[in-house]
């Protein structure tokens, strides 16, 4: 459809500003078209090229794949689990990757083992649940997957909150509490490079998919009826959309609403359909992320946690959209 | 291309709890099987069963001759097609989408619905009539025009069977005519359409063959004249129910309201 195909098309051009525009921004002043020249390789002030190749391009790569992947796996989960209140930390994910997290600081563990902590605690989480549920063998497993992703979830926290009693008020607290909130602040190269092949790696089978995912999201029973393997493409979806999510959280801690609120603006503009979904869901996540963390490390001296942001932002929004957007789930 | 629906001593229902047993239907190409039955007998457990949704408690079912068991998903669905009953969808998906999703069986694991298959989700609407529905959201339609929809995409699905679970249960008069006129059509072409119905006249009026469910057993099948007599209708569901014939050799049949004729 030629009037979507545009509406990406403007996506991307207002992403590549965006970010080009973020790059300038912050303490130390940079203009474009040095931002441009140094980039291109042309060199610059020795200042001015650590500022923006060691600190701004790593964080706003970071912000731009972070937003990206958290969207597009509550895109996922939205259509998987037919109910768009659905974000990707429903299974447990986000608590899982935090207790891994918070666990690795407690230790006092170089940010490279914490960052692996993160990951293997969301994706353990997500087993687990995935566990519990299997062995369950009553009932709407949808309902009991979800109820599955609240136990663990409320456990996790649980131990999540005793480490943080226990934790070392003046040195690991402070760190633990920024890293539950969310925050890009320090993320380098590095980070980011580990993160993004796995990331992709989740993406691909999403997007090679698509189109049955499109029909699971009638639920099980008619997307059996239609000649979908139901039963076996759902945990497929999990998986990846687990994948995507943890291996961001690892980087950037847990960061609230994007994937809850991202996926309904994206349907508002794409609709359902989720061939289209997922694309834009990613780019406009990515968008609103680079948004946001720029707003994080440019608002005030002191650096404020992309959780609070987030949600000071999307939590109005969304109750904006109950209001008004009923008839996109109605 | 027509193929056969069998079932031997069919027993269904859920891990637990037997919903019925020793069924034994069947219906071939150009054949209207009507089950009828009251609330709770058993249908849409059964048409679960039919399509492999659920596992048979017992006996089998037979597709085209094969056992059920023994087929792929996608197998099953290329040879039957199934409307549920009409339901609220999450997304507002168009129509056209929804009528689209009866051709995934087809569709390689990876693969997009082409041209060919949007042409097969046009004609199926165009089939119904509601063509006009095409850009519409469906969850913005009535109850009536998402029942249509739901018989368009399994006319999309293109099987030679048809399993439909009240197709007409909430539609106006006029589209339960349709609908009707529409099922004789394909059974007329060499389609097997097994279908439910809480009206025993939609049996009279394009069944070739009927079942009466009660508590999970078959009370009578047979013709629809020979099997839907005043008698079994009034021990299923009852209610004292008398058959006419009309002048024009149809059947009609009329249910008491005197209060105490049950």
């Amino acid at each position: 459809m030629p009037g979507r195909s545009r509406t990406s098309l403007w996506l991307v051009a207002a992403l590549v500003a965006g970010s080009f525009g973020a790059l300038t921004v912050g303490p130390y002043p940079l203009g474009l078209g040095e931002a441009i020249s140094i980039l291109a390789g042309g060199g610059g002030e020795g200042r001015a090229e650590t500022v923006l190749l060691s600190i701004r391009l790593p964080r706003v790569a970071a912000a731009l794949l972070v937003g990206a992947a958290l969207a597009a796996a509550g895109a996922c989960y939205q259509t998987l689990f037919r109910n768009p209140l659905v974000s990707p930390d429903i299974l447990g994910v986000s608590a899982g990757a935090g207790l891994g997290a918070v666990l690795g600081i407690f230790l006092s563990l170089p940010v490279v083992a914490i960052q692996l902590m993160g990951f293997a605690g969301g994706l353990g989480a997500v087993a687990l649940v995935g566990f519990v549920a299997a062995s369950v063998r009553v009932g709407d497993r949808t309902l009991i997957l979800v109820l599955a992703g609240v136990v663990v979830g409320a456990l996790t926290g649980a131990a999540t909150s005793l480490l943080k009693v226990l934790a070392d008020p003046y040195d690991q607290l402070p760190a633990i509490t920024f890293w539950l909130l969310g925050s890009l602040a320090g993320v380098k190269t590095e980070d980011i490079l580990p993160a993004a092949p796995v990331v992709l790696a989740g993406l691909v089978p999403l997007v090679l998919l698509r189109w049955r995912i499109n029909v699971l999201a009638l639920g099980d029973e008619e997307a059996r009826a239609l000649g979908v393997e139901a039963g076996r493409l759902r945990p497929v979806v999990i998986v990846c959309a687990t994948l995507i999510t943890a291996s961001v959280v690892a980087v950037a801690g847990v960061v609230g609403w994007v994937g809850l609120v991202i996926p309904h603006i994206a349907r508002m503009i794409v609709g359902p359909g989720f061939g289209r979904l997922l694309p834009a869901a990613a780019l406009l996540g990515a968008g609103y992320m680079l948004a946001v963390d720029t707003l994080a490390r440019t608002i005030s001296a002191v650096e404020v946690p992309l959780g609070i942001l987030t949600a000071v932002v999307g939590a109005p929004f969304f109750l904006w959209l109950l209001g008004r957007g009923r008839r996109v789930w109605a | 291309m027509g193929m056969t629906v069998e079932t031997r001593q069919l027993a269904i229902g859920y891990p637990g709890h037997e919903v019925g047993s020793g069924i034994a239907l069947g219906a071939g190409p150009g054949e209207v099987l009507c089950l009828l039955g009251p609330n709770g007998s058993g249908k849409t457990t059964l048409f679960k069963t039919l399509l492999g949704l659920i596992p048979a408690r017992g006996g089998e079912v037979l597709l085209g001759g094969r056992p059920l068991a023994a087929l792929a998903r996608a197998e099953i669905a290329t040879r039957a097609a199934y409307v549920p009953q009409a339901h609220a969808a999450p997304f507002a998906y168009p129509v056209l989408e929804v009528v689209t999703m009866g051709r995934t069986a087809r569709l390689g694991l990876f693969s997009q619905p082409g041209e060919a298959d949007r042409a097969a989700a046009l004609r199926a609407l165009a089939r119904l009539r509601i063509e006009d529905l095409a850009e519409d959201d469906y969850t913005r339609l009535s109850g009536g025009q998402r029942q249509l929809v739901l018989v368009a995409r399994a006319l999309a699905q293109e099987t030679p069977v048809l399993i439909m679970d009240e197709p007409t249960a909430s539609l106006d008069f006029g589209n339960q005519t349709l609908v009707l006129r529409e099922i004789a059509g394909l059974a007329a072409d060499g389609l097997t359409v097994i279908l439910s119905t809480h009206d025993p006249d939609h049996a009279f009026a394009v069944g070739t063959g009927v079942a009466l469910l009660h508590e999970g057993r078959v009370r009578a099948t047979g013709a629809p004249r020979d099997a839907l007599t005043g008698e079994a209708l009034s021990a299923v569901y009852g209610v004292d129910v008398q058959v006419e014939a009309l002048a024009d050799g149809r059947t009609v049949c009329v249910p008491s309201l005197a209060r105490d004729a049950a």
